[in-house]
């Protein structure tokens, strides 16, 4: 019920960043939607820890931060490469393990490899994901394990 | 102020149209699909941050900030499922990647056939 309520929440913030009217009847029309289709998540029984995953918390916010810088470095490492590929193409294929049991944490752990330019999530397995990387530098970032140790601090599976 | 915001603005939006410009000249350039998804997905991410963030600080108006930083929150939830899907697809294909023979070690992980179901 309380993953409900705050489905509907996130959804009337949304509404309201993304309307821009606010008269009564336009709110008013905007709640009942709102409203209608939290209801209707909740009979359909998607809201739950995947549909809605309430219990992330701020910790996810200072993941993205992270991830954000993470981001940043590896495209100009990806930038170089395109380039100069002489000089810096190595591309290379590997697996790693992967330590989150939930299937949220490991699709995010999976997505946030990908979101990095320079390594991509070519297959996820139960408990490994193969990584295809541009160059040992950028595969490093995997291999080293801190992202899948980072998502699992985030998930709370440490 | 104006003026700050703009020289801002100016150096976000430049070094993103820079780096779409790389990743154009790197889909055409790299030697195949795998490296060239790594390209599209500067486009994706620090590109896309970067034009986005400029824009936002451009608009007067809450509500088009808000937006515009919403987008940004979108493609970067959906565009790592895209590459995935693409990556995914053209390995269970059986498509090789190339790889780099100079001191790689895992190559033998890197087998077409054991990403079959």
């Amino acid at each position: 019920m309380l993953r409900t309520i705050s489905l509907f929440l996130v959804l009337m913030a949304v509404w309201l960043l993304l309307s821009g009217y606010y008269t009564p009847l336009i709110i008013s029309f905007g709640i009942a939607s709102c409203l209608l289709s939290a209801l209707i998540a909740r009979r359909m029984e998607v809201v739950d820890n995947e549909g809605h995953p309430l219990h992330l918390g701020p910790r996810i916010v200072f993941y993205w931060a992270w991830l954000l810088k993470e981001i940043f470095k590896a495209n100009i490492d990806v930038a170089k490469c395109v380039l100069f590929p002489k000089t810096y193409l190595r591309p290379n294929m590997f697996t790693a393990k992967v330590t989150q049991t939930s299937d949220l944490g490991k699709v995010i752990y999976a997505n946030s490899i990908t979101l990095t330019p320079g390594t991509v999530t070519v297959d996820l397995d139960n408990d490994t994901v193969m990584v295809h990387a541009m160059t040992e530098n950028s595969a490093e970032g995997v291999k080293s394990g801190e992202m899948d140790r980072r998502v699992t601090a985030v998930m709370g599976e440490a | 102020m104006d003026l700050v915001l703009d020289i801002i603005t100016w150096i976000l939006m430049l070094t993103g149209c820079v780096l779409l410009i790389i990743t154009g000249f790197g889909l055409l350039r790299l030697p195949d699909l795998y490296t060239r998804i790594h390209a599209g997905g500067m486009a994706d991410t620090l590109a896309t941050f970067l034009i986005f963030i400029g824009l936002a600080l451009q608009s007067d108006d809450f509500l088009v900030t808000a937006k515009l930083l919403m987008v940004i929150v979108f493609v970067f939830f959906t565009s790592p499922t895209a590459s995935y899907a693409l990556a995914h697809a053209s390995f269970v294909a059986g498509l090789k990647p190339m790889l780099d023979t100079t001191g790689s070690d895992q190559r033998d992980s890197a087998d077409p056939d054991e990403g079959k179901d």
